[in-house]
């Protein structure tokens, strides 16, 4: 096996382009497990955490660019009121030490179902940079990256430079079904993002189809019925939880069965909702 | 390869080093530091926990090359000038059985009390979330954070 450590972006992206079967490695969280029991014996291993601009986000007026190997607690310790959907989500990951390590930019490499960055990425209208030595950069957004399980848009001459998130134009919330309150990958999870300039409603569901997903007829049911003025009808609320349990396509496995997790994704669904709603008239009322 | 690092205020250089080792492996097998603890290598129990820069992570998910001009403080780290008050709480505690775990225990819970003076029982368990005992029960645990919190307190 090869260590290929490059201190520089541009060398970082000469490297995976000389050597696409490469495995870039970030905070190692998944990337180690893999190669400490021996399911992974990649030939090189292509350690990014040296490329300083990778570790660092930055904001340009409303637009957050975070870069892929910042790890969770930065985004926990200076980005939850930006992007609280994705901070909450951070605050979900795994452990401390694991969140000092783990990344954004590793959860879209590894690209699970049930990694836990996906929902609010997609409910907040995400986009996810890439780039290749021969072909530039570009920009994914985040519905069209997520391509199977464990397989994403991303080329194999490519890396993930960053995510481009806008500042929440409205509340945001994330929730996920789990046995304990830490250490625990998702049963389901569930994000919600409002954007009330646009009159729309924003969706994310997780581990509960090959791909991270948003609930579509979900978003275009309350698009056309929702009342932004008003408090939210309990039969609104009910058609929403049964439209994003009806996007779903979860299987049985040992974490949970694929009824249980539709039940779970219209109660996930209903209680961000209600969540937000809460905040979104408290907002308009002050 | 060769890694180069800091360990406990010392640079250290291992020699040899396979390309997927962790930095666990090189600690306890290669600079005589069997302080972390190695039990799951899955990132899971939270004993190999140990300093990089300043932030406590799994060592035994950090590649040994991740480590090259890095500093990294181990549990044996913290006892340099007689044990900390973190280390002395513990045993005073009972907060020791097996002791596997403690070590990683210790680490992260020094870490909590560098960043929080009095942290409350939630805090404390939200900081230990990712460190597993099979022996205590971690009400020990919960009392060993809590005295060494007092003494740190009050010897600021
Ligand atoms: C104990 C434990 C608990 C966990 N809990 C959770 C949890 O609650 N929720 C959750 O979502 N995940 C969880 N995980 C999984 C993991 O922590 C996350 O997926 C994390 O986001 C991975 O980030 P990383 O930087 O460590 O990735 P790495 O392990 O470094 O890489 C992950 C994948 O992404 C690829 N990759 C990394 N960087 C790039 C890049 N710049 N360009 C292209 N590809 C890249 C790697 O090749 C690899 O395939 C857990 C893991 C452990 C060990
Ligand atoms: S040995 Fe590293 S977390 Fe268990
Ligand atoms: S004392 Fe034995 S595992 Fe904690």
């Amino acid at each position: 096996m090869e260590f290929l450590r490059p201190t520089t972006w541009a060398e970082a992206l000469a490297a995976k382009a000389d050597q696409p079967d490469a495995v870039p490695l970030q905070g190692g969280t998944d990337v180690m497990v893999e190669i400490n029991f021996s399911v992974r014996r990649p030939p090189a291993l292509l350690d990014l955490t040296a490329v300083p601009e990778l570790a660092t986000w930055s904001r340009d007026g409303d637009r957050y660019r975070i870069g892929a190997a910042v790890p969770y607690s930065t985004i926990i310790a200076e980005l939850g009121g930006a992007l609280p959907g994705l901070a909450q989500a951070a605050r979900t990951v795994g452990s401390p030490q694991i969140r000092n390590r783990g990344s954004v930019g590793g959860n879209l490499g590894a690209a699970s179902p049930a990694g836990d960055s996906h929902p609010p990425l997609l409910a907040a209208g995400a986009a996810v940079e890439v780039e290749s030595r021969e072909r530039g950069l570009r920009t994914i957004p985040a519905e069209e990256f997520y391509l199977g399980v464990k397989r994403s848009a991303l080329l194999p001459d490519e890396l993930i430079k960053a995510v481009r998130v806008e500042r929440a134009a409205g509340p945001q919330y994330f929730a996920k079904v789990g046995t304990r309150n830490a250490m625990v990958i998702a049963v389901c999870s569930f994000a919600v993002a409002l954007h009330p300039g646009e009159r729309r409603v924003g969706t994310g569901l997780g581990s509960a189809a090959p791909t991270p997903r948003r609930a579509l007829e979900a978003e275009e049911f309350l698009a056309a019925e929702l009342d932004w003025s008003a408090p939210l009808e309990p039969a609104l609320l009910a058609r929403f939880g049964e439209l994003c349990a009806s996007a779903a396509a979860p299987i049985d496995d040992v974490r949970g069965t694929a009824d249980y997790r539709r039940h779970a994704i219209a109660v996930l669904a209903r209680r961000t909702l209600t969540w937000a709603w809460q905040d979104h008239l408290e907002r308009r009322a002050a | 390869m060769r890694v180069t690092f800091t360990v406990n205020g010392r640079e250290e250089t291992a020699e040899d080093v396979w390309e997927g080792e962790s930095l666990l492996y090189v600690l306890r097998e290669r600079l005589g530091l069997p302080g972390s603890k190695n039990a799951c290598e899955q990132g899971e129990c939270g004993s190999c926990t140990v300093y990089l820069d300043d932030a406590p992570v799994c060592a035994c998910l950090v590649a040994a090359g991740q480590a090259q001009g890095r500093r990294v403080r181990t549990v044996e780290g913290l006892a340099e000038r007689g044990l900390d008050p973190v280390q002395e709480a513990f045993v005073e505690s009972g907060a020791v059985q097996c002791g596997f775990c403690t070590p990683g225990l210790v680490v992260q819970a020094h870490d909590l009390l560098e960043r929080v003076e009095r942290p409350s029982d939630a805090e404390i368990r939200e900081a230990l979330a990712g460190n597993l005992c099979r022996c205590t029960g971690y009400e020990k645990i919960l009392d060993a954070v809590k005295l060494a919190a007092e003494r740190k307190a009050a010897a600021r």
